[in-house]
């Protein structure tokens, strides 16, 4: 009995890494989440590159135009999405409470969500940006320092959105009601955040309200990256502000983290 | 090494005012298998995740493995396995790659192939969870279960929706493990599965322990009253008594042939379960001499 006990604990971030790649083939053996979740974007985006293209004027090809908007909301939809209906359901059905019952170190969780998201999201960027070069011939940021943002822009946002997404879990009572709460908002800040719609064309208190969630600033970051300095003009401020992306981003990651610990629970409320 | 896994005294755990479980004492001795049973709100999954460490208690001493529940660690989590009530979500991986999984969890798992081949799933080791049927499925939970090595494994009604093959194969499999050392704590609603299997069986209800006993002599079996069935001129009568031989005799004296629907009842173990948790509503009070009715 004594021998069980000295040995060692398995090491948490061993542990975590091995969660991720289960994780990661747990999700991927999922058709309808690989279509709806993941390949969505690449979906929308192949069809406004062919429908919309020289409908309206809009400076440059469409598929230049509503890359870094997609981009911004494929890296919501695969953190935000992914992990507000999934834990939701893990909650729901006893996974979480399973999990806890073992002696996994709650930090092994998390890490393995991380590991699954930022697969999720490099795979996100592959995708579109693989299918709007190859098929479409869109322009890709030219120098390293839009590169830079990019990868900046993606990293501070995607963990907003995940903790967001872990937040949210949290309010849905079922699995089912999860996909509901988690869609909804979605939707609604795709179309607030300049992902569809210009933010230019919105009224000013729509603007105000899409400000204060990630995505809006998301998918400036992103235009910053992809689209020619010039366009600049067209942003609310006729500039990039880069320096107000990050700043927001970095905000949501800080209060995104508060959210999770106040509200994260590994048992139903049902279960007590 | 302690000789008791499980000691708990004076338990108390209050929803809103009410006392769900209202003073409960326990103590299980290792390699046992201990049943709980008891109606619904009698207390029994409160006191069950009390004792796993998922609920904080209000009052009581609670000692699992030792330590206190409520400041369980990763080492007192390794020591006890839990077997969850009803269907639990797993990852769409195949079934041998979960177990894998969670023998990662512990510092010194069993082996995973050994663990399927004793839960029977050896050949569904590729399958998907999803493609298991409900009993392979249970089985998968109870595999995961024991991965670790247990030294306290908890079962929630863990046999529910298998057809009665099935239930015996997996109850060999619990006295497989017991013979081990290992110690059982089981909740179930099917009496006959705490009587096959249980050393000792704990009625609960209303919060508090009704009878705590062997299955055999639980509620005062062992020595309970018979019941004498027959009929008469096609009317049947019954007759309770300690002494069923004596009342067949008289009965056999005044029937030339055969005793027309001879039955000799003896409680079973349902029969004086019902009766606990009858009292605690305040019915049920037991015949004390032998009477005939109509």
């Amino acid at each position: 009995m004594s021998t069980l006990t000295d040995a060692r604990l398995p090491g948490t971030l061993r542990l975590g890494l091995s969660r991720g790649w289960l994780e990661i083939r747990s999700f991927t053996r999922e058709w309808e989440s690989v279509v709806f979740t993941f390949a969505l974007p690449a979906l929308i985006l192949t069809m406004f590159a062919s429908i919309f293209d020289g409908l309206f004027d809009m400076g440059m090809p469409a598929v230049d135009h509503y890359l870094p908007g997609l981009f911004a909301m494929g890296l919501m939809s695969v953190s935000f999405q992914t992990l507000g209906a999934g834990i939701a359901t893990e909650r729901d059905q006893g996974g979480l409470r399973r999990l806890r019952g073992t002696p996994m170190p709650p930090a092994a969780y998390f890490i393995g969500k991380t590991v699954l998201v930022f697969f999720l999201a490099a795979g996100q960027a592959v995708l579109l940006l693989g299918v709007s070069a190859l098929v479409f011939d869109a322009t890709l940021p030219g120098s390293a320092a839009d590169w830079l943002t990019v990868a900046w822009v993606l990293v501070l946002g995607t963990i907003a959105c995940s903790l967001l997404g872990i937040a949210v879990s949290s309010l849905a009572r079922t699995a089912q009601a999860a996909s509901t709460i988690v869609v909804v908002p979605f939707l609604v800040l795709q179309f607030t955040s300049g992902v569809f719609v210009p933010v230019t064309v919105l009224p000013d208190w729509v603007l105000t309200f899409a400000s204060l969630f990630p995505l809006l600033w998301m998918a400036q970051g992103m235009r910053a990256a992809f689209h020619p300095d010039a366009m600049a003009t067209f942003e609310p401020s006729g500039a990039w502000d880069l320096h107000l992306v990050a700043l927001a981003l970095g905000a949501w990651c800080v209060v995104g983290l508060v959210l999770v610990l106040l509200t994260f629970r590994w048992k139903t409320r049902k279960d007590g | 090494m302690s000789e008791t896994v499980i000691e708990v005294t004076g338990l108390v755990k209050e929803y809103g005012g009410h006392r769900a479980v209202a003073g409960v004492d326990l103590s299980v001795p290792e390699g046992e298998i201990f049943s709980l049973l008891g109606p619904n709100g009698a207390g029994k999954s409160t006191t069950i995740e009390i004792l796993e460490g998922f609920r904080r208690r209000d009052g009581g001493v609670v000692r699992v493995l030792g330590v206190d529940p409520e400041k369980a660690d990763r080492s007192w989590r390794t020591r006890i396995g839990i077997v969850w009530q009803g269907e639990t979500l797993l990852p769409k991986v195949p079934v041998r790659e979960v177990v894998r999984h969670f023998a990662g969890h512990h510092p010194r798992p069993r082996d995973s192939d050994a663990v399927l081949e004793l839960v029977g799933l050896t050949e569904k080791a590729r399958a998907l969870p999803e493609s298991l049927s409900g009993g392979q499925r249970r089985r998968l939970d109870v595999a995961l279960g024991i991965i670790g090595g247990p030294e306290l494994l908890f079962l929630d009604e863990p046999t529910t929706g298998f057809d009665p093959k099935a239930r015996r194969d997996f109850w060999e499999l619990i006295r497989n493990l017991a013979r081990e050392g290992t110690t059982v704590v089981l909740t179930t609603h099917y009496l006959e599965e705490a009587e096959a299997l249980a050393d000792r069986v704990c009625v609960l209800a209303e919060g508090r322990v009704r009878a705590l006993d062997s299955p055999a002599t639980l509620g005062g079996r062992a020595t309970a009253q018979a019941t004498v069935h027959w009929s008469q001129d096609g009317v049947r009568r019954e007759i309770r008594t300690d002494e069923p031989t004596r009342v067949i005799t008289e009965l056999a004296a005044v029937h030339p042939g055969e005793i027309p629907e001879l039955r000799v009842h003896r409680p079973t173990l349902e029969d004086v379960y019902l009766e606990l948790i009858g009292d605690a509503e305040g019915t049920g009070t037991r015949t004390e001499q032998p009477e005939a009715v109509a």
